[in-house]
C-alpha cells in the first residue's frame, strides 16, 4: 500500500473528503455536491457558459481579487499603526526593511485591478444583456457593489498618510462640502436653520461625517481605517453572498433561451 | 549631462525587449496566417515586418550603452509638435466623439482579424516611440498610472471582443441561424471543465501580482502636510473623471448629483430597457439605442475623462500634449461669462438686476430671480418641456412601449448625460460660465 493510498484510506482524510476522488462521472458530480466550496457552482453547465470568450472571467477574478486584498489586508494590518506618528513611518518601513513589504505592492496594484475588473465585469454583463430578466435584481446588487469597491480603494488611499493620499481625499472629500442641503456650501444649506442658527456649518455637514473634522486629520484616519479594514468589507462580504446565491437561484449564468 | 534625458541605457534597453516581444506576437500571428493558407506576398510582408522588429530589437538591446548617439528609433520632433499642437479639450472630445461613431459605423470592418491587428500593432509602436520622451515617461510612467495605461489596451480588447462577437451574431441571426452562444449548448460538468480553468486564472492572476508588485514599487511620496498642496491636486485616478467635470459644473453638480444620477441611472437600468432581445447573447443590431447610449457613457465619457484627467490635466488643470513639459507657470486666458451676464449686460445694455441694500428678504429673493430668469426658464424647459416633446417625436415607440414613469426615467437620465457635452459645447463656444449662477445660494448649472 502506498503512502498515498494509506493516507486516503484514513479515517481523518475520509472524515474531510466523503468520496472517493473525482475520477468518474459520478464522483465529479459528488465533489461538486459535498464540497463547501465548490457548491457555489452547479453540478453542470452548458459549454457556453464557461467560455472565455462569453463571460471573460471577470466576475471571477473580482472574487479573487477581493481574497487577494483580504488576505494581504490582514497581514498589513498586523504591521502597520493608524496613527499621525506611525501610519507613514511603517509604510516606509513596509518598503524598505520589513521582509514581505511586498505584501503592500500586491495589496495596491490588487485594489486597482480590483476597480478595472469590476468596470470590465459590469461592461460584458451590459453588452450579454445579462441585466434583463430576470436578473435584473442582481445587477442593482451588483451596482452597490461597484460602489462599495470604489469606497473601498478610496478609504484605503488616505491610509499610507503621504501627499499623494492626504491631498487625493482632500479633493475627494471636498465634493462633500457642495451636497445639496447637508453640504455647508451646498445649495438649500441656508434654509435649513432654526432661530437664525445654522443647522449646517463646516463642524457639522456632510464633509464632517464623513472625515471627523473640517479637515483631513487623524480623526481621519482613524475613520477611514475603520472603514477600509472593518465596516465596508462586512458590507461587501454580505452583498457578495448575496450576489452568487442570486446568480444561481436566478437560473445561472446567463445564456441565449 | 542633460537632467532630462529623453533617452536612457534603461529605457533603450526596456525599448528592445518590447519590440522582440512585439516580434513574437508577430511571429505568432504569420504562422497562423500560414496555416490558414494567406497569399505568399502577405506572408512575405509580415515575415518582412517581423524581421524589422527583431533587428530593431536587437539594436537597442545592444547598443544601448550609447544613448547620446544619433538614435533613429525616437518620435520625430516634428509629430510630437505636431500633437502637442493639438493638445485642447476640444479636439480630444471632437477626436474621441468622431473614433466613437467610427468605432460603431465601422465595426465590421475595424474587428476583422487584420485590420484590428495592424490597429493593435500601430498603438504599440506608438506607445513605444512615445516612451522615448522624456515628459510623456514621467505621466505614463507613474506606478498608480500604469494600470490605467494597461486599462485602455483591455478596455480596447473587449471592446474588439464585442464587436467582432456581435458582427457574427448579428450576420447569423440575418440568415437564420443560430448564435455562437445557442451552438455551445451542450452541457459539460463543473469538476473538472471549470473549476481547473477557475485554478489556472488564480495562479496566472497570482503570478501577475507578485510580478507586477517586485518590478513596480508601490508609490510613497513625502509625508502628509496640510500646508504644502501640491499642483496638480488629483482625486484617485477612477474619480478623475469626476473631477474633470469640475471643469464644466459646481461641485454639487460635478460632485454629488451627477455622480448620483450615474449611479441611479445603472440600477434603473434593467427597469427601462424593455427590450427582451439580446438576452445572454453579444449582438449589436438587436438592442442599437442601449448599447450605443451605454458605450457613449462608458468610452468617450468615463473612460475618456478618467483619460484626460490623468495624462492631460497638469498644474493648475492646464490642459498639457502628452509630450509637452507640466510648466507651472503656463497661462491660460480665462474669462467666463455667465448667460444672465450676457443677457442683461450685453443684449440689454443694463446692469444686472440688483436689490436695494434695505431691501426685504422676499425682494431679495425676486431681484435674484428676476436677474437669473432666462436660465433658470432655459433649465426649466431642458428638464420639463423636452421630455414630452421627444415622447411625441423621436421617442415616440419607446413612450408608448415604456409607460410614462418608465419613459419619464429614461428620458431624465438621457438629458442629464446629455447635459455634459451640451455644456462642454457651450463653454468652448460662448465662454458660457453659468447658465443659472446664483452664488449666494452655491447654486450655480
Amino acid at each position: 500500500m502506498s503512502i498515498g493510498e494509506y493516507i486516503r484510506d484514513s479515517q481523518i482524510w475520509k472524515s474531510v473528503f466523503r468520496h472517493p476522488a473525482p475520477h468518474d462521472r459520478r464522483n465529479r458530480i459528488v465533489v461538486v455536491l459535498t464540497n463547501f466550496f465548490l457548491h457555489l457552482h452547479p453540478v453542470s453547465i452548458k459549454k457556453q457558459g464557461i467560455a472565455l470568450s462569453y463571460t471573460w472571467c471577470m466576475g471571477g477574478i473580482t472574487f479573487f481579487l477581493f481574497l487577494v486584498e483580504a488576505i494581504t489586508g490582514v497581514l498589513l494590518m498586523f504591521y502597520y499603526r493608524p496613527t499621525l506618528e506611525w501610519a507613514y513611518n511603517d509604510i516606509l518601513a513596509l518598503r524598505d526593511v520589513t521582509t514581505l513589504g511586498i505584501m503592500r505592492e500586491i495589496h495596491r496594484w490588487g485594489a486597482h485591478s480590483m476597480v478595472i475588473t469590476v468596470w470590465l465585469h459590469m461592461y460584458r454583463v451590459f453588452l450579454t444583456g445579462s441585466y434583463k430578466p430576470p436578473r435584473e435584481f442582481n445587477w442593482v446588487v451588483g451596482v452597490l457593489l461597484l460602489v462599495l469597491t470604489l469606497l473601498l480603494s478610496f478609504t484605503g488611499y488616505l491610509l499610507p498618510w503621504d501627499q499623494l493620499a492626504i491631498w487625493a481625499i482632500t479633493v475627494g472629500s471636498n465634493m462633500a462640502r457642495a451636497t445639496p442641503f447637508l453640504g455647508h456650501e451646498g445649495p438649500g444649506a441656508q434654509i435649513l436653520n432654526l432661530g437664525g442658527y445654522d443647522l449646517i456649518t463646516n463642524a457639522s455637514d456632510a464633509r464632517f461625517i464623513l472625515l471627523g473634522g473640517r479637515f483631513v486629520g487623524e480623526a481621519t484616519l482613524n475613520r477611514f481605517y475603520i472603514l477600509h479594514c472593518v465596516a465596508i468589507p462586512l458590507v461587501v462580504s454580505l452583498l457578495i453572498a448575496i450576489h452568487f446565491w442570486r446568480v444561481r437561484k436566478d437560473g445561472g449564468i446567463s445564456g441565449p433561451l | 549631462m542633460n537632467p532630462h534625458p529623453d533617452l536612457t541605457a534603461q529605457v533603450i534597453r526596456g525599448l528592445g525587449w518590447l519590440y522582440l516581444l512585439l516580434c513574437a506576437m508577430n511571429i505568432v500571428w504569420t504562422f497562423r496566417l500560414s496555416k490558414q493558407k494567406a497569399s505568399v506576398s502577405s506572408l512575405a510582408g509580415w515575415a518582412f515586418y517581423c524581421t524589422g522588429l527583431a533587428l530593431v530589437g536587437l539594436v537597442h538591446i545592444t547598443k544601448f550603452a550609447d544613448p547620446q548617439s544619433s538614435w533613429w528609433f525616437v518620435m520625430p520632433q516634428a509629430i510630437k509638435t505636431q500633437i502637442d499642437g493639438l493638445a485642447n479639450p476640444v479636439i480630444f472630445f471632437a477626436i474621441s466623439t468622431l473614433l466613437f461613431i467610427a468605432m460603431i459605423v465601422l465595426r465590421e470592418w475595424w474587428t476583422k482579424p487584420t485590420v484590428s491587428w495592424i490597429l493593435l500593432n500601430a498603438s504599440i509602436l506608438f506607445l513605444a516611440l512615445s516612451m522615448t520622451d522624456y515628459d510623456f515617461r514621467q505621466i505614463v510612467g507613474k506606478p498608480d498610472n500604469v494600470p490605467i495605461v494597461a486599462m485602455l489596451f483591455i478596455v480596447a480588447f473587449f471592446t474588439w471582443l464585442y464587436f467582432s462577437r456581435s458582427v457574427e451574431n448579428d450576420r447569423r441571426i440575418a440568415a437564420g441561424l443560430p448564435t455562437l452562444e445557442k451552438e455551445a449548448d451542450e452541457k459539460v460538468l463543473v469538476w473538472p471543465d471549470l473549476v481547473y480553468s477557475e485554478m489556472i486564472c488564480m495562479i496566472a492572476l497570482t503570478a501577475i501580482l507578485v510580478i507586477w508588485g517586485v518590478v513596480l514599487p508601490a508609490p510613497l511620496e513625502e509625508p502628509a502636510s496640510s500646508v504644502k498642496t501640491p499642483n496638480p491636486s488629483k482625486a484617485p485616478w477612477y474619480f478623475l473623471g469626476l473631477q474633470e467635470m469640475l471643469v464644466y459644473y459646481d461641485p454639487w453638480m460635478a460632485g454629488v448629483v451627477l455622480p448620483s444620477v450615474i449611479l441611479v441611472g445603472l440600477m434603473a437600468l434593467p427597469y427601462i430597457d424593455f427590450n427582451k432581445e439580446g438576452n445572454g447573447y453579444y449582438t449589436f443590431n438587436q438592442r442599437k439605442f442601449s448599447v450605443i447610449t451605454f458605450l457613449f457613457g462608458f468610452i468617450p465619457l468615463w473612460i475618456g475623462l478618467i483619460i484626460l484627467g490623468t495624462f492631460l490635466r497638469g498644474p493648475n488643470w492646464n490642459f498639457f500634449g502628452i509630450y509637452e513639459y507640466w510648466d507651472v507657470h503656463k497661462l491660460e486666458v480665462l474669462n467666463n461669462v455667465n448667460l444672465s451676464e450676457y443677457y442683461w449686460i450685453r443684449s440689454l445694455n443694463q446692469p444686472l438686476p440688483t436689490a436695494a441694500a434695505d431691501a426685504s428678504g422676499l425682494e431679495k429673493v425676486l431681484a435674484i430671480l428676476k436677474r437669473e430668469w432666462v436660465g433658470l426658464a432655459a433649465t426649466a424647459a431642458y428638464l420639463l418641456v423636452l421630455p414630452p416633446l421627444m415622447a411625441a417625436t423621436i421617442f415616440q415607440k419607446f413612450f408608448v412601449k415604456m409607460g410614462f414613469v418608465r419613459y419619464m426615467v429614461l428620458a431624465n437620465l438621457v438629458l442629464f448625460m446629455a447635459a455634459l457635452p451640451i455644456k462642454m459645447v457651450l463653454r468652448w463656444a460662448f465662454n458660457l460660465k453659468y447658465i443659472v449662477a446664483i452664488p449666494e445660494w452655491f447654486f450655480n448649472i
